[in-house]
């Protein structure tokens, strides 16, 4: 039997190693992707719960996190799109400045 | 022997994360991150949600994962130039990583049903997910359904031709 602790710890560690893709890596596409680790780590939490109490909610909450994951990733991807017809690049050092 | 299960696909969930985060090329970068989905979708199997596991796989392996590859392939992302190390090394975690996702998934498929779950209160059928989502969550269900539909003019309004 696996303590609902561990499961949250299995949680944390995958959200931190989101925060850090997202925090260290300079290429947009790669930001997208630390999202994505971040609410799969949050969804992970969110079944934990779902378990520990023995209600369907927790479960449901982790189709609600798709459908915004899916939304936030088809507009961030078609801003990602936009911004390499504008500057030619997906760097986020090169989006730095507000008027371009 | 499912608390086993459970620690080797913690294991192998942080470190297909891990490689896929540190990857140069993006294309590796979705792919370990496509083996790390299906290892939170064991997860989530033997937590007693198999509908959760199945949307796993079928929302963020196949249809995120894939929209990120099209992206990717798209604005020519791929190598930039050849790599001086052995292919195997390129492909050889992900395979050995794969190997292991399999190896679960056998021993939790061959193994009787009520031993898979760890602790806690216990196994939700879709029944009552289903019941729970459209009597007691069905306002939620349409505002979902609203930011589907936004999300969907947003991404046309940026990649309009103009």
């Amino acid at each position: 039997m696996v303590p609902i602790s561990h499961i949250l710890i299995l949680s944390g560690a995958l959200f931190a190693l989101g925060v850090v893709c997202v925090a260290v890596r300079r290429n947009l596409l790669m930001i997208l992707i630390g999202v994505e680790v971040m609410i799969n780590a949050a969804g992970l939490a969110f079944v934990a719960g779902s378990l520990r109490w023995g209600q369907p909610d927790g479960q449901i909450f982790v189709l609600f996190l798709a459908a915004m994951a899916a939304s936030e990733v088809s507009v961030g991807l078609a801003m990602i799109v936009y911004m390499q017809k504008r500057k030619r690049s997906v760097d986020l050092d090169d989006f730095s400045d507000m008027k371009g | 022997m499912n608390a086993t299960i459970f620690y080797i696909l913690a294991a192998a969930t942080i470190l297909s994360t891990f490689m896929a985060i540190t990857r140069r090329e993006m294309v590796h970068a979705v792919v370990y991150l496509v083996l790390s989905f299906f290892c939170l979708a064991l997860i989530f199997f033997m937590m007693g949600a198999p509908l959760v596991a199945a949307l796993e796989v079928l929302v963020y392996a196949g249809a995120i994962m894939v929209l990120f590859l099209f992206i990717v392939m798209m604005l020519e992302m791929g190598t930039p130039k050849r790599r001086l190390t052995p292919y195997w090394k390129v492909w050889g975690p992900a395979a050995a990583l794969a190997a292991v996702i399999l190896a679960c998934t056998a021993l939790l498929l061959t193994s009787t049903p009520e031993a898979v779950p760890v602790a806690g209160a216990g196994y939700i059928t879709p029944r009552a997910f289903g019941k729970a989502l459209y009597n007691t969550q069905a306002l939620a269900v349409e505002a979902v359904s609203l930011l589907l539909l936004f999300a969907l003019v947003g991404a046309l309004y940026l990649g309009r031709h103009d």
